[in-house]
């Protein structure tokens, strides 16, 4: 079946019309050409596919397009504005929080969903909160490194904010 | 030093970060259709009849038949068929391909195979088909166990491992001037290229591959890529359009490579003092359907299976045997993990029967400068097993840990292994390989066919050439592998490329160096036009290989690791958490150190989940649990704090004195971790040490008291 949805998507409006079983993931990867979001296994396990829904971090390989509808979505390709990365991305390039780069991505977008929520600030926290996805080459140390920088920062710039969540 | 040895950012990294980086899937080409494999759903017999329960109106579709050329994936023994014949002889073997433009049409069509069934053999200790024997003899074991004051004897059996890679395998085949264009995942552009001469009989110049950015490989895309090229690169030439084939998970699980499993007997002499006398080991593997690499995995595990100690009598037996399973492959480490994990446990089982110290012990048999290994190679300067062994001791504060440990669930445990740099024997000479730098206007542009497979190649190379030609980073480019642009490097495998290819880059930046004088490269080019100065390996004349009879200098040199890891066993379901991981490795020369040390790391966290969590399960020669709920790998939470010491004890071939580095963790990994719960009283023989197998050490413990377990439980 057919239908018509409006997307947000990278603060873009998109009107589609699509056939109803399409993924989000298979929506953005080959409707839209935004190959920045991987698909490392189609079934909701390894994360990889990982972006932003209205803010929440979702395995966008699980969320039908259709269930989206008047919802607005972030993709890696939306993440930095125009001339400079997310704090995110800059801590991944200097902590080399990445190696073979594919679940980098999703990494990311998880990174800036878990920002938002109410995990625990501790090392152990950060790896709960991050352990949705899988990274094969093991770049684990480096990533949780990263990640904590930013929340170092955060910290700095809005103590308030930090001691709410 | 101003370049090497510094912490430079990674080449794509930016890319890599900001969703930029096109993988295979990312590409698309005009008119590009999509192609599918049919597989066997049997582990042995004929294919008796073929059914197409489809329209195959707008399908391609094909076989054996439509081969060109021969009908192999032509790697060393040429015995693996592209397209299966008659005979099947694994579960998930291609027999068919189909190619659509629409992908749902193309999963909806049903083939039904019917076949004619013959009794497969999957246990590999009474497999016939033996592929490859290998034996290695020093000083005479007779001899050695007559001196000794302790035999001690020990079985270890090792199972598969999957790589899983995030990325699976994938290719497109473009059919274009009259030959074929391949754009894929891969480690290995030269053996992809290889393959497809001989599968469509085509010249050199008629085949291009070309390496696109890769989602990890680990080994898994050393070989493999091959096949799936040759399988769409078939459907590319009988449609006449690109065709692109990626693997979902499930069929990457259950279809591809994966390490050998493999069982390990050891019979050891040792004096009271701990001094090996005599080591008798008997290694065998399980190669699955065909030959692949089967051969070389054996000889590097076979090398490796005495670990770096010093014996004056050793025997080491090697055979690689058939069975009706998918053939397994290379997976970082290439045999050594499996028989390093074997000796490891053997070392500490020694030092408890005789009541020793298990660094007194390893200690007192290290290989050092002087010593000779299993095949009589002599260690030189570099060799630095001891050292290795006690910066790891210190830093990890292990006396004081095994003392405030003793009596409680937390248990703390050792290995010490070593790893060839390097093609095996006589490899790196029949390689040949070469690399080339070119002069560009802004300083110069690295040619090789070594990939970028998240190991850091594109920067580490860039880092020697810049350094060497007193250029900045920046100004070096590197070249994607692209096999009518880029030498062939050999294979991005065993720990070689940037101790060979490094080395060869190095030589290369030497020469312009020179060749510039005080030029900036923009007048030289002006006044001189274009300068491409290429490289080939030389063999230092001191290493020398004896292929017949496994005598001599197996590799150039070897890195050494020696890993601490300190676990805590749950006493009521015996999981067992990895809380920390101490490893003091010898790198030559660490080119990058965050890289360096990214991939001990990572080949840390691959190795705990080779020791702890990943088990293939097979049922009739087919991978039962082929997806990520039921094949468990290492999470952020099951990842430990890694603390990596990187020492540089420098070879003199190696660039600035680097030798190879990220196989080793995959070695040492499983026997720190089985070593430690060894402390706490299970004796582990077999990997993975699930719970289910700690809780069976518990209950074969003769000295158990019963009781006590049922109340624990």
């Amino acid at each position: 079946m057919e239908l018509t949805v409006t997307l947000e998507i990278n603060e873009k409006k998109h009107v589609l019309t699509l056939d109803s079983r399409t993924t989000l993931l298979d929506l953005l990867r080959e409707e839209l050409h935004l190959t920045g979001t991987k698909k490392g296994c189609d079934h909701g396990q390894c994360g990889t596919c990982t972006i932003l829904l209205d803010g929440k971090r979702v395995n966008s390989c699980l969320i039908l397009a259709a269930s989206a509808d008047q919802k607005s979505i972030t993709t890696i390709e939306g993440l930095s504005s125009s001339n400079s990365l997310h704090p995110l991305q800059k801590a991944f390039i200097s902590h080399d929080a990445l190696q073979c780069g594919y679940c980098t991505p999703g990494q990311i977008l998880s990174a800036a969903g878990f920002l938002n929520e109410p995990w625990e600030r501790t090392t152990e926290g950060i790896k709960e909160g991050m352990s949705g996805n899988l990274c094969r080459c093991g770049a684990y140390p480096n990533i949780l490194t990263a990640v904590q920088e930013v929340l170092e920062n955060q910290k700095l710039l809005n103590p308030q904010k930090a001691s709410h969540s | 030093m101003k370049i090497v040895g510094r912490n430079l950012l990674r080449k794509e990294g930016m890319k890599k970060v900001s969703g930029k980086a096109q993988y295979i899937d990312d590409f698309s080409f005009p008119g590009m259709i999509y192609g599918r494999t049919i597989r066997s759903s049997i582990p042995c017999g004929e294919v008796a009849a073929i059914e197409f329960k489809f329209d195959k109106k707008g399908f391609t579709t094909l076989d054996y038949r439509d081969i060109p050329g021969k009908n192999v994936v032509a790697l060393i023994e040429d015995d693996q068929p592209c397209l299966v014949e008659k005979k099947v002889q694994h579960q998930e073997e291609p027999i068919l391909l189909l190619a659509h433009p629409d992908r749902e049409k193309l999963l909806q069509a049903e083939v039904k195979i019917s076949y004619k069934q013959e009794t497969p053999i999957f246990d590999f200790e009474k497999s016939p088909k033996v592929f490859k024997k290998i034996l290695i003899e020093k000083g005479d074991l007779q001899v050695g166990f007559a001196e000794s004051d302790l035999i001690l004897e020990g079985e270890y059996r090792t199972g598969h491992q999957e790589h899983l890679y995030i990325e699976t395998n994938g290719v497109i085949a473009i059919p274009e001037n009259g030959g074929i264009t391949i754009y894929g995942s891969m480690q290995c552009p030269y053996y992809v290229h290889k393959a497809l001469k001989v599968l469509l009989n085509l010249p050199d110049e008629k085949v291009r591959v070309i390496h696109v950015e890769t989602g990890g490989a680990f080994g898994g895309k050393e070989e493999y890529p091959s096949m799936i090229a040759c399988h769409a690169a078939l459907l590319a030439v009988k449609s006449g359009k690109p065709v692109k084939m990626i693997y979902d998970r499930a069929e990457d699980m259950a279809a591809t490579t994966k390490r050998h499993p493999g069982i390990i007997r050891h019979k050891t002499g040792v004096r009271k003092n701990g001094e090996l006398t005599a080591v008798e080991i008997d290694f065998l593997l399980d190669g699955g359907a065909y030959a692949t690499l089967s051969a070389v995995v054996l000889s590097r595990g076979a090398i490796h299976a005495a670990g770096p100690y010093f014996c004056e009598n050793i025997q080491i037996t090697a055979r690689v045997v058939m069975t009706n399973t998918p053939p397994n492959g290379a997976f970082r480490g290439f045999g050594a993990p499996q028989t390093q994990f074997a000796m490891e446990s053997q070392m500490d089982r020694m030092a408890e029967a005789l009541s020793l110290d298990p660094v007194k012990i390893r200690e007192k048999n290290v290989l050092k400068k002087g010593l000779t290994t299993a095949t009589g190679q002599v260690m030189e300067d570099d060799c630095s097993a001891l050292t290795v062994l006690q910066e790891a001791v210190k830093r990890s504060d292990y006396y004081r840990k095994v003392r405030t440990y003793k009596g409680t669930n937390k248990g703390i445990g050792l290995s010490l292994v070593f790893h060839g740099s390097g093609f095996t024997g006589s490899g790196e000479v029949y390689l040949a390989s070469k690399a080339a730098l070119e002069l560009t206007k802004n300083g110069a542009r690295i040619l090789v066919s070594s990939t970028e497979i998240g190991q850091g190649t594109r920067t580490m190379l860039a880092q020697i050439v810049a350094e060497t030609m007193g250029i900045h980073y920046e100004q070096v480019e590197v070249q994607e592998a692209d096999t009518n642009l880029v030498p062939n490097s050999g294979p991005t495998v065993a720990s070689r490329t940037c101790m060979i290819i490094g080395k060869l880059l190095q030589r290369c930046a030497e020469e312009m160096r020179e060749k510039l004088g005080k030029k900036s490269p923009k007048e030289y080019l002006k006044k001189y036009g274009p300068l491409v100065i290429t490289k080939q390996y030389e063999k230092p004349p001191e290493i020398e290989w004896d292929d017949e009879h496994y005598q001599g200098a197996a590799y150039g040199t070897y890195g050494y690791e020696c890993s601490i890891a300190e676990i805590e066993v749950n006493p009521i379901i015996y999981g067992i958490r990895v809380n920390r991981v101490t490893t003091a490795v010898d790198v030559g020369k660490a080119i990058h150190p965050i890289l360096a040390k990214g991939q001990i790391e990572g080949g840390m966290v691959q190795g705990l989940g080779y020791a702890l969590l990943e088990q293939v399960e097979m049922k009739d020669g087919k991978m039962t649990n082929s997806q990520l709920t039921n094949y468990i790998i290492p999470t952020t939470c099951d990842t430990p704090i890694l603390d990596v010491v990187l020492l540089e004890k420098s070879y003199r071939h190696g660039p600035f004195g680097a030798k190879g580095l990220a196989e080793l963790p995959l070695d040492g990994a499983a026997p720190a971790v089985v070593n430690a719960l060894r402390i706490l009283g299970h004796d582990i023989r077999e990997l993975p040490a699930a719970p289910e197998r700690v809780l069976e050490s518990l209950l074969s413990r003769s000295n158990i008291d019963q009781r006590a377990l049922s109340i624990g439980r």
